[in-house]
This record gives structure tokens, sequence and C-alpha cells, in this order.
């Protein structure tokens, strides 16, 4: 232990994934959490959150978009003039968003129809300039690409959670199978079960004001578990 | 009248932020003084109004099949209108710092982030997808800045007066901003049924 602290500024490399390289991914997560602490990519969250399946098509491409353009911007942060560094970063990342949103459209159709605009928002999507600005612009390039991983997960995590809420409560059904409701067809019959007897679906979940409400609420869970993140001013 | 129609749609039915979320995150950063809120407001309905006329010429005789070129370039849109946003945004900095130093340094960093603000990305993208005219797109854009301008300013104002209430600590700042948006969503959604030309046609 003691040996590797003397040799620690001389060398050079280290295991890709060491104890410091895993916080990268491990620190968005919770306490440093993209949408919850950061306040980061709200803008094109929320609205694709009315259901599992597009949430998580969303969270994908936000990793792939997030990972790649820091890696990308790590790579090219010496020769980026600070002037023009803004229209670098988002050519750099207009072109990943125009490649995801290619794929999407050729892969699925119907999913890219249902995430509309909200797929080229990424663009403007605050998480990954944000980043960009914050870590990768003075960061080497393996653990920018780290660091791209951990907030896109954070960032997916909150936007599942969501997605999940809204479509239990507010259509009885998780990624398109029904769980819960008083219709026939549901997978538990609740004409029969006294057990969801009592449910039936909450439209409001359904409205996009919920999803302010739940993340509300999240944010509202997590700080009273995580009390170093309450807001004294 | 058509022109009204669609400002008054996209600034209190379709409106930006209480409707589909987006610019949330200038919106919420810089909601804590209606002075700078309004600075910002007044910032973002003007890059909103020259970017979507601007990108309307772009993706009408550039990018289109029938434009100058020929050739179907709509796999460019993305570049393209990001790079007229941060060039519009610059503008305004510049115009900004020269008629109104005071308004500059209170805006400070949020002003060169109305780039990345949602609002003016996602208008030019709507515009597209509902195909409207040049007309169109200009009362478009300025419907969807007013809009924003008005949302900005109404949680300001509550956030402004929440500084005497006693939230739980866990909820203050971020989490009671996020509650209050849903609760002024909901207030905004009595006026969804609303159809503008009906009225304007008497029915």
């Amino acid at each position: 232990m003691a040996e590797t602290a003397v040799k620690a500024p001389v060398v050079e490399k280290e295991p890709l994934f060491s104890k410091k390289q895993k916080v990268l991914i491990t620190d968005p997560l919770n306490d440093n959490n993209p949408v919850t602490v950061q306040v980061l990519g709200i803008c094109s969250a929320l609205a694709v959150t009315t259901l599992v399946v597009p949430s998580v098509v969303m969270a994908i491409a936000v990793i792939f978009v997030t990972a790649f353009a820091n890696l990308f911007v790590s790579l090219l942060r010496n020769s980026i003039p600070t002037q023009i560094r803004m229209i670098v970063q988002l050519v750099v990342i207009a072109t990943l968003v125009t490649v995801v949103e290619l794929t999407l459209k050729a892969l699925s159709f119907e999913v890219y129809q249902q995430l509309s605009v909200f797929i080229g928002l990424i663009i403007t999507n605050c998480i990954v300039m944000g980043r960009l600005e914050a870590f990768a612009m003075a960061n080497k390039p393996w653990r920018s690409f780290l660091d791209g991983i951990g907030n896109g997960l954070g960032y997916g995590l909150i936007l599942i959670i969501v997605a999940a809420a809204r479509e239990i409560f507010g259509k009885g059904s998780f990624a398109g199978f029904q769980i819960i409701g008083n219709t026939p067809d549901y997978f538990i019959n609740t004409l029969d079960s006294a057990w969801f007897g009592w449910y039936s679906n909450n439209n409001l979940m359904v409205l996009p004001a919920a999803a302010m409400f739940v993340v509300g609420i999240i944010i509202w869970i997590q700080r009273s578990y995580n009390t170093k993140l309450v807001d004294i001013s | 009248m058509d022109a009204l129609n669609i400002f008054i749609k996209a600034a209190f039915i379709d409106n930006m932020v209480l409707a589909y979320f987006l610019g949330m995150c200038s919106y919420l950063a810089v909601s804590k003084t209606v002075k700078t809120a309004m600075g910002l407001g007044l910032a973002v309905i003007f890059v909103l109004g020259i970017t979507m006329p601007v990108n309307w010429l772009i993706s009408e005789y550039l990018l289109s099949e029938t434009g100058l070129f020929g050739v179907d370039l709509t796999f460019l849109r993305f570049i393209l209108f990001i790079a007229v946003i941060a060039s519009m945004v610059q503008l305004v900095e510049m115009v900004v710092e020269k008629f109104s130093p005071e308004l500059y340094a209170a805006l400070g960093i949020f002003l060169p982030l109305i780039t990345v603000n949602c609002a003016i990305l996602g208008g030019s993208l709507f515009m597209v997808s509902r195909e409207y005219t040049f007309g169109q797109s200009v009362s478009f854009g300025l419907g969807s800045g007013f809009g924003w301008l008005l949302a900005i300013i109404a949680i300001a104002a509550i956030r402004e007066k929440l500084r005497y209430s006693n939230v739980p600590p866990a909820l203050r700042g971020l989490g009671i901003a996020f509650i209050l948006t849903g609760l002024m969503g909901i207030a905004f959604m009595s006026l969804m049924g609303i159809d503008p030309a009906a009225l304007t046609a008497g029915k």
C-alpha cells in the first residue's frame, strides 16, 4: 500500500477499472446524479416518460451520446480554440445524435415516432454539454468516456424510475404487459381478485405534470436519506 | 387571423415549458428573482423570433429536395439548426453587452446557455414536423417565446414569496420547484380544450 502511494505520481498506467475509475461510474448514480443533483437534462427527459419502452431507448441513446461525445471532445481538447469551443462541441454532439436518429429510424420506426423530436433534443440536453465543459475538456479520454457512461446511467436510472411509476399507476402496465387494472385482459384480472379490485387507472399520471411530481418526490426521498445534498439557502 | 391563432396556441395552450417541458434547465436555474427571469425571457423571445424564420428558410430552400441543391439533405438538419442558433445567441450577447451592460452582468453565464435551451431547438423541430408556412413560423416563434417568458416570470414570483414559508428541508430549493411546476402545468391544462380558430370564427 505504502509502496503504491510513493509510486503514484510517477506511474502513468493504472488498471482500466481501478477504484478511482469505478467512482466515475457509481458517483453519478446517487451522490452526483445529473438529474436530481446537478439539475441537468430535465428538458428532454420528462416528456418521454409516459411509457417504459421509449424511456429505455432514450436512456440508451443518451448513454451512447454522452460517452462518445466525452471521448471525442477529450481527444480533441488540446486542439480546440477556446473562443469557438461551443460550436466545436455542438458539431460533435449533433453528428452523434444524427447517427443515433438514423439508426433508431432503421431499427424501430415505431419507437422513433413515439420519441419524435426528443431524439433531436439530445443535442441540447444539458447533460451532454455540461459534462463536456466540466469534465471532458480537462481529463484524459478513458476517464472522460467512463464519466460519460456514468452520467448517462444516472440519467437513465431516473428516467426509468419515473417511467415505471407513471406507467404502472397511469396505465396499469409495465413495459406493455398489463399488471393491474379492472378489465378482463389484464394479467391479474381485478374483477375476480379482491386484492386489486379497488384500483382503477389514475389518469393524472399520464399527464405531463405528473412527471414533475414524481421527480419532486424522488428528490425528496433521496435528500431525506442523503442529508448532505439538502439545499441550505 | 391564422397568425394570431398560432401565437395564442403556442403561448398558452401548447406552452413550451408547462406542456412540453422544454427549456427546463435555465427555467429552474434562473427563476430565483423576477428581474433576471424577465431579462432571460426577453432574450429567449428575441432568439426564438429570429431563429425560427431563418431555420424555416434553411429547411425549405437548402435542405429539401426541391431546394437549391435538389438533393434531400434533411440529415444535416440538426447541425445547421444548431449552428444558426449558436450564432444568433452570439449576436444577442453582443447586442445586450453594448446596450445594457447591467442586464448583461445580471444574466452572466445564462446568456450563452440559451444555445442549449431546448425550447429554441425544440421550436425549430416542431416547426418542421408541423409543416408551418413562413408567416406561421414567425408567429409560432414569437408565441412560444412569449409563453416561455410567462412561465418563468410566474415561477420566479412564486419562488420569491416561497422564501418566507416553511418548506421541509429535503424539499427546499429544487424539489419544491419541481412540484410547483407540476401544479402550474395542471393549471395551464385547463386551457387545453380551447380552439382559437373556432373562437375567432364565432362558434
